[in-house]
């Protein structure tokens, strides 16, 4: 076996996450031979990568959204690893964009970072459990005001 | 985290395989030989991503099988230096903090990556960050399955092919894993997520 090119491209999270969910629904259906001893391993890889892609915010991102996200980023003058990480990880404090963008605070103004925050969070999905917790904690303040 | 990586191999179909398509048979093999294995200097593969040439079959005097080279794409998990990635604690010892990522296990967080001053709690078999405050020093406990953000700092690939039979008889064969990656989360951000989120 030889490797021609060991590092051909990268691939973002959203890609490696939808190619095992199509996989195993092929494997699904042909179900004879997916329980041979060769295929093991692709079982279980299979299974433990999406179990743990489906925790993160890839699972609820879409090839139009990566498409629309890649194009807003383009004015800021990311590099690809950059910004294959905010698609990867949708940080949503400035602590977690100086981490991901390298000399963020030479490259980046405070309000560019800020900017940064308010695209990843209004283009890439986020949580629906932590975003029912937001608007549940807005209803309280309101009622608190009111009376 | 992931990469694509071409390859070149030749594939051996046994006869009784010769009712599938080529490519299907192909596939299989490939992800038989390769799929949840380390490949050195390359990285953990995980699922062969499309097949991009396949040369002529052949079959060889003696073994009735098909052979045929093979170029294709797999998907490998490959992190490059000084990515972010976000993990669950597997457990701490001496050694630090081993980091689990469900597929991939051989992560490890030195003593002097940890955010200092850090201190090893004996007792529980607990690494913990004595964070200082204005009001005094906090404990923050590093406990089992908690997530944790870390920057990879360095990669180790060993050559785990096997040895020759003069070495092998005495010796205790040490398991080391092919790769590990070593960890740092001495930074603003890294660390538990709970440390971060406000």
């Amino acid at each position: 076996m030889e490797v021609k090119n060991a590092n051909a491209a990268m691939l973002s999270n959203y890609e490696v996450f939808k190619l095992l969910t199509d996989l195993k629904e092929k494997r699904k259906d042909s179900g004879r031979n997916k329980h041979s001893v060769g295929q093991q391993n692709l079982n279980t890889i299979t299974y433990e990568t999406l179990k743990h892609l489906s925790n993160t915010p890839c699972s609820r991102q879409s090839p139009e959204i990566v498409k629309e996200f890649l194009t807003t980023m383009m004015p800021h003058k990311l590099t690809k690893a950059e910004k294959l990480q905010l698609l990867n990880h949708r940080p949503q404090t400035a602590v977690e964009i100086q981490l991901m963008v390298e000399e963020s605070e030479e490259r980046l103004s405070e309000e560019q970072i800020e900017e940064l925050i308010q695209t990843v969070s209004d283009i890439l999905p986020g949580d629906p459990e932590q975003q029912n917790v937001a608007p549940a904690e807005a209803e309280m303040d309101e009622g608190g005001e009111q009376s | 985290m992931f990469v694509l990586v071409e390859m070149v191999d030749t594939v051996r179909i046994p006869p009784w395989n010769f009712q599938s398509k080529l490519n299907e048979a192909i596939s299989e093999e490939l992800n038989k030989k390769l799929a949840n294995k380390v490949v050195y200097n390359v990285g953990l593969c995980i699922c062969l991503y499309d097949i991009t040439k396949l040369e002529d079959s052949y079959i060889f005097p003696g073994d009735g099988a098909s052979h045929t080279k093979v170029h294709f794409r797999y998907v490998v998990f490959h992190p490059f230096l000084d990515e972010i990635l976000v993990g669950k604690i597997k457990y701490c010892s001496q050694e630090g903090v081993h980091v689990t990522m469900d597929f991939f296990d051989d992560i490890l967080i030195p003593p002097e990556s940890l955010q200092q001053p850090a201190k090893f709690d004996e007792a529980e078999q607990v690494w913990l960050w004595e964070y200082e405050t204005d009001e005094g020093a906090h404990d923050l406990y590093m406990d089992q399955g908690e997530e944790i953000r870390f920057r990879v700092a360095d990669e180790l690939f060993v050559d785990t092919s096997p040895t020759g039979p003069a070495t092998a008889a005495k010796e205790t064969p040490k398991k080391e894993p092919p790769y590990t990656l070593i960890g740092t989360i001495c930074e603003p951000g890294l660390g538990l997520l709970s440390w971060w989120n406000s």
